[in-house]
């Protein structure tokens, strides 16, 4: 990738931690958490984008960038109050910056009218104060690094041009201040011809010489026609640590001793600069109007090689590394995993036993290997904070449309998951907190009458349970409204009228395809999707969503997701003459039936009693169209598993050959989804498994118990 | 050998780009994210010349250069000021501060390398 492109890919990285720190910054200060450490924070989150936003020529967003920033100077140095006004405009003021940025990224547009506004805005808060308004940058060219502020001096132009004559004298606080007499001198040189003279008459004997001291001062001849202020200019940063005097020189016959001190000995140019730069303790360096870039680039040359170590130690603790490079790794790594199971699977058919030493050291391989995958899926892990820190904007945009008052609260953001779920965590995240507000999140009013603030609070947590990551949402809201739920499921044949349905069964019902508990599809949550789209595309990340609610004091969306989508515990199964792998993590126990644990329903059904409770029976064999008949349950072994839907489910196998981690290998690249299969995987030895979507195999089960009718709408 | 830069800036993407273009030139570039950090970077490397940024977490520029000023690394080296901000009264505390110049961002890296080049030819 070309450089200038990928520091700017770094640039738009930061950009969105830096957007991010903004709106939280501005969100502590809104809630009168903030100290002026805070405004500092923010203050320099903006900065930073503007001070990046330059470098690549983003116009639009310095300039914006410049307003807010002077907007937020003055509430840093406390002539702008940090007041909930003034904060709500910042805020305003930030998602602009953001889509200004977006707009920068993509190439997108941002209406003009908006960013306008909100910069008039954000100039108001600060005219009263200043009288005038803020303008951009004051157009100086940033390459003068001397300073830029012209100097106002009236200037008798003469008549007749005569050379400028300049007396330089660097006093110590010059030196001990980086100032460099050479440099100064080789800048005057840049404005035109000049001729320079050395006064080292006040050059003591060596063993008198402070080498902190200042000994010399110059006398330069400058061309007329260059401006007095472009010369004054070059001394504006040195100010009084380095006099000067700048004077029209002289008529021709007035001798040149009466106004500047003889010089000390007749030196050219580059004697002078580069006893000049003795005295400063720098290396002796040519006069810029020399062919000095020769020598140096060659030494520049010469030293790139070993420029790389210490440039490699200025990066720091972390490496940028392309993806393409950790997924070649961990599909390796993969490989590896099947390799080891293949072995163990030998070594075992070789009857070698569990304690030979060939055993053993297989134990141990088994051990590392887990380890370096561990290792390596840590290597694409990262923290949810990405994702979260784009939902408070969401969560003031749909409280906004909605006129309630929502605040978010947001915990365990360094929860780290793989990058390609943290990729898919965004859309069901924003849509389960959209349906928070809208759905469970009351008005001010209806709050307040029911003994609620007016300000609801909607929590977004993430956290690591059993190898897993567990997202919930949680509002303090109405809660779902049961009888409401289930008329509505009743009314659009979710389920039959005489279904008994319990009150977790009830709540899950809004993931059932083709349901919505909006009378009206707002366009907040509804946007023509269920909470039934969020179900499936968790799912197919092998993912589980739940909802758990108790009226009138709110509702908790939970969502768990395996951390990686490379890997899988799995329970390895014969159905027929097939291998199966099921998820391991749906699986709550393994259990031999006992024939009068199965009572039969119908032609087709039959549950099985398990500890007073009747769950269904599901044969995999013919769920997933091996066979014709089901085997009688009693001969097999069964996989008692639990999913949102459908609740608990008993799938009948033929027999367990064992527990394993496989790696997962997606079918739909070069296969189409099958309903009920996952993905693929390779075993220990060498032949291709099916990894079941036990979800899937429940929810195509509860659909016939709950509709006689095949369901047609479902996808 | 080549001259030493030390560029101090909280902003990744300022740092990237100061390495980019000086690095590429031919300086060994060196970073830190911030005064604190500078500060140990400026006994390790003894710099030819230092760039830094004014807002810094934890140690701010003009602390920063003002630190430097008190060791022998950073005694005698120009030390830039890079920031967004330019009026009369901050600079003159820079300079006060031992600041040996100011660019103004946002800087375009062609301006950038020129001005290096002026003070380290």
């Amino acid at each position: 990738m070309d450089p200038m492109e990928s520091i700017k890919q770094t640039y738009f990285v930061e950009c969105d931690e830096l957007l991010a720190d903004l709106e939280s910054g501005l969100l502590a200060l809104e809630s009168d958490e903030g100290d002026s450490d805070t405004i500092n924070a923010v203050f320099r989150a903006v900065h930073s984008v503007k001070g990046g936003a330059g470098a690549f020529g983003f116009e639009a967003l310095v300039e914006f960038a410049h307003v807010f920033e002077s907007t937020l100077d003055a509430m840093r140095s406390g002539t702008l109050a940090v007041d909930n006004d003034n904060v709500k405009i910042m805020l305003r003021a930030a998602d602009v910056l953001a889509d200004l940025v977006q707009a920068a990224k993509d190439g997108s547009s941002v209406d003009p009218a908006r960013t306008q506004t909100l910069a008039d805005e954000l100039s108001a808060l600060i005219t009263p104060q200043d009288g005038a308004p803020v303008t951009g940058d004051d157009g100086e060219p940033a390459a003068d690094s001397w300073g830029f502020t012209p100097l106002k001096l009236d200037i008798d132009e003469p008549a007749a041009p005569s050379r400028w004559i300049l007396t330089v004298t660097p006093t110590p606080a010059a030196y001990a201040k980086g100032h460099d007499p050479a440099i100064l001198l080789r800048e005057v040189a840049r404005l035109g011809d000049v001729e320079c003279w050395l006064d080292a008459s006040a050059l003591p004997d060596l063993n008198a010489l402070d080498p902190e001291g200042s000994y010399l001062r110059w006398t330069v001849f400058i061309d007329s026609a260059v401006e007095e202020t472009a010369i004054r200019d070059v001394f504006d940063f040195v100010g009084e640590d380095c006099p000067i005097t700048l004077d029209r020189e002289a008529p021709a016959d007035q001798p040149l001793e009466d106004i500047a001190p003889p010089p000390a000995a007749d030196f050219d140019v580059a004697a002078l600069i580069s006893l000049a730069q003795a005295q400063s303790g720098s290396d002796p360096a040519m006069p810029s109007d020399e062919p000095a870039a020769a020598p140096k680039a060659a030494d520049h040359e010469e030293s790139g090689g070993g420029r790389e170590p210490s440039k490699q130690a200025a990066a720091g603790a972390t490496i940028r590394v392309d993806l393409e490079r950790v997924d070649r790794l961990i599909d390796l790594v993969g490989e590896l995993v099947i390799n080891q199971a293949m072995i163990a699977q030998r070594v075992v058919e070789s009857e070698l036993g569990r304690s030979s030493s060939v055993a053993i050291g297989l134990d141990e391989l088994e051990q590392l290997t887990r380890e370096i995958q561990d290792s390596v899926m840590a290597i694409r892990a990262q923290p949810v904070k990405s994702v979260f820190q784009r939902m408070p904007r969401l969560v003031r945009e749909v409280a906004g449309m909605t006129n309630k008052s929502v605040r978010l609260v947001t915990e365990g953001e360094g929860t780290e998951v793989d990058k390609t779920v943290i990729e898919r965590l965004s859309d069901p995240i924003t849509h389960m907190l959209r349906n928070a507000i809208d759905h469970g999140v009351e008005t001010p009013d209806e709050r307040v009458a029911a003994g609620k603030p007016a300000e609801g609070v909607v929590r977004l947590s993430a956290s690591h349970r059993s190898g897993r990551i567990v997202i919930e949402v949680a509002d303090d809201g109405k809660g779902i409204n049961r009888p409401r739920v289930r008329e509505i499921a009743i009314n659009k044949g979710v389920i039959s009228p005489d279904a008994n349905l319990t009150d977790d069964e009830i709540d899950n019902l809004i993931f059932a395809p083709g349901f919505s508990t909006a009378s009206t599809v707002s366009n907040i949550s509804g946007r023509g999707v269920g909470m039934d789209v969020v179900k499936r595309s968790i799912q197919a990340l092998g993912g589980r969503i739940s909802i758990a609610s108790v009226p009138g004091r709110g509702s908790t969306f939970t969502m768990s997701l395996p951390l990686t989508l490379a890997v899988l515990d799995g329970m390895v199964v014969t159905v027929g003459d097939q291998t199966l792998v099921s998820p391991l993590t749906a699986i709550v126990e393994t259990l031999r039936p006992k024939p009068t644990d199965i009572r039969l329903l119908g032609p087709k059904g039959a549950v099985l009693a398990v500890r007073g409770a009747h769950v269904p029976l599901i044969d995999i064999g013919v769920a997933l169209g091996w066979r014709d008949e089901p085997i009688p349950p009693a001969n097999g072994v069964i996989l008692l598993v639990e999913s949102e839907v459908g609740g608990r489910a008993a799938l009948v196998v033929d027999q367990i050959q064992g527990q394993r981690q496989v790696v997962i290998k997606s079918l739909e690249q070069n296969f189409q989804h099958v309903d009920g299969v996952a993905a693929a995987t390779i075993l220990g030895d060498g032949r291709v498994a099916l990894i079941l979507d036990v979800d899937a195999v429940i929810a195509a089960r509860s659909r016939d118990r709950f509709e006689p009718q095949p369901l047609a709408q479902a996808s | 050998m080549s001259k030493c830069v030390l560029a101090i800036d909280d902003s990744l993407t300022i740092r990237e780009l100061v390495c980019f273009v000086l690095g590429n030139a031919g300086y060994d570039v060196q970073l830190a994210e911030d005064g604190v950090e500078g500060l140990e970077r400026l006994s390790q490397c003894k710099p030819d010349l230092i760039i830094t940024d004014v807002n810094m977490p934890r140690l701010d520029g003009l602390g920063f250069i003002e630190k430097a000023r008190t060791q022998d690394a950073g005694k005698a080296v120009p030390i830039l000021v890079l920031t967004t901000e330019s009026d009369a009264e901050k600079k003159a505390r820079a300079r006060a501060a031992g600041a040996t110049g100011w660019i103004v961002k946002p800087f375009n890296p062609t301006q950038l390398l020129e001005t290096v080049r002026r003070i380290l030819p």
